[in-house]
């Protein structure tokens, strides 16, 4: 859910998009982050720890946590709370520490 | 290559923003770094009032005093901002490396002023690992920065200013805020801020803390209980509070790791909130010319880190031979300010962290 009216700010969203997260499609727009777009989805668990396999969500939402991390593009360990959503973005669950492409 | 720079400031909030106006306007050329895609740290989303007097900017909002800010900052030819810009490492021999745009690159800084901020502190409690749980500065950001509903219902844990002001941030947003919860006997903000809470029905439970959480795949609720006097559970008095988000507003530590990899004398201090680096009266560091400023030297408010950013970005201003006489004036004005915002009963924490600080400086070598 996104704020509609709100007393103090106003919202410039940008353009609406299109990404995907696990292959299911989820609207977004340009000026939101990859974990707000989702988090306004409704989707919470971005991930799992990797000895325990925990459900794993945001923390910080500043880019300071490493909580978020996710492949996105096929890069994994992109913090999705601090990059800014574009059209067309394959947004997956990491596998463990991921593996970074040559 | 390496890049020589006259003052670098590390980090774009309130202190790093003031430091680099402080030092351009005395003369000297700097480069801020800033790892976020814009500048003005946390001020983005703070849409309260902020106190204090008026040099300060008192009784505007955090949010546009971050945007007069950062406006003064990027119109000001004397000064270059590099966003989505990581200060990765700094070395003995004075080079900075900087991660942008998936480049290293190399900086050689005279001065550098560490304003690099704070993070959010996190609780011990069963389950605390459930998403849905987030700090209260996230829930912040999602709300004011990216415009989207944070949580349905939420559960504050903490009833000091960033709790109390982020739990009425919320009901603007259209959260149902069920409680906030402190363990302290005590809340610990500014009771105006309490009284907003109060007044919309809002309960906040001194003598209270989350016993666990609970959910499948994501948080579905928490047990709170209460504590007695020595900070233990009380058996019998769990209550179940469903909620989809717990916020935690349990405190700030200092960012302080570009000042340890730095090699400045560090220093456990209680009432400032974690490992800082001891600083003179200008705010030096014990390495020669690398000054902190703001949350990184000690958690305080956004108004003391801004004067904290204008104490070192003058004081840095005086070292490089710029305007000394009346940035030397400017200094010493800043000092007083600080010596002010701190003098009141909230300021006895602070207070008391500073003095050990004086204590440790001969140590230091500062």
């Amino acid at each position: 859910m996104r704020i509609e009216q709100h007393p103090i700010l106003q919202f410039d969203r940008g353009e609406k998009v299109t990404f995907t997260f696990n292959g299911q499609k989820v609207e977004g727009y340009t000026s939101e982050t990859i974990a707000a777009a989702l988090h306004a989805a409704g989707i919470r668990e971005l991930g799992h720890s990797q000895n325990l396999n925990r459900p794993r969500g945001l923390f910080c939402a500043i880019g300071n946590c490493s909580s978020c991390f996710m492949t996105v593009d096929g890069e994994p360990n992109v913090r999705v709370c601090v990059t800014k959503l574009k059209d067309g973005m394959v947004v997956e669950e990491q596998e463990g520490k991921g593996v970074v492409q040559a | 290559m390496i890049r020589n720079v006259e003052v670098m400031v590390i980090g774009g909030g309130p202190a790093g923003l003031c430091a680099a106006r402080a030092a351009s306007e005395a003369g000297a050329h700097v480069l801020l770094l800033e790892r976020d895609d814009v500048p003005g740290g946390q001020l983005v989303k703070q849409t309260h009032k902020f106190f204090g007097s008026e040099r300060q900017y008192a009784g505007d909002r955090g949010i546009f005093i971050g945007q007069m800010l950062v406006k003064e900052v990027t119109e000001d030819p004397r000064i270059e901002v590099m966003t989505d810009a990581t200060v990765l490492g700094m070395y003995e021999d004075g080079v900075v490396t900087v991660l942008k745009d998936n480049q290293h690159l190399k900086f050689r800084p005279k001065k550098t002023i560490v304003c690099t901020g704070a993070a959010e502190k996190f609780l011990t409690f069963p389950n605390n690992d459930l998403p849905g749980i987030y700090g209260a500065g996230a829930v912040q950001t999602l709300m004011n920065v990216g415009g989207v509903k944070p949580a349905d219902r939420v559960v504050m844990v903490g009833a000091g200013n960033i709790g109390l002001i982020v739990s009425y941030q919320m009901l603007q947003a259209g959260v149902d805020v069920a409680c906030v919860v402190e363990a302290a006997p005590n809340i610990g903000g500014f009771l105006v801020h309490a009284a907003k809470l109060r007044r919309a029905g809002v309960p906040i439970r001194t003598g209270w803390t989350v016993k666990e959480a609970y959910g499948n795949g994501k948080l579905e609720g928490v047990i709170l209980c209460q504590l007695d006097e020595k900070w233990q559970q009380i058996p019998g008095t769990e209550v179940d509070c469903p909620c989809d988000t717990l916020c935690l507003a349990v405190g700030l530590t200092p960012l302080s790791e570009l000042c340890w990899q730095a090699g400045c004398h560090m220093e456990f201090i209680r009432e400032l909130s974690g490992h800082v680096p001891i600083t003179d009266e200008n705010l030096m560091t014990s390495v020669e010319g690398l000054y902190a400023a703001g949350d990184v030297s000690g958690i305080e408010e956004a108004s003391s880190a801004m004067v904290e950013g204008r104490l070192a970005g003058y004081a840095v201003a005086v070292s490089l031979g710029y305007d000394v006489e009346r940035a030397q004036k400017e200094v010493e004005a800043a000092r007083a300010e600080l010596v002010e915002l701190r003098s009141g009963p909230m300021g006895g924490k602070i207070r008391a962290g500073l003095v050990k600080v004086a204590e440790k400086r001969g140590e230091a070598g500062c």
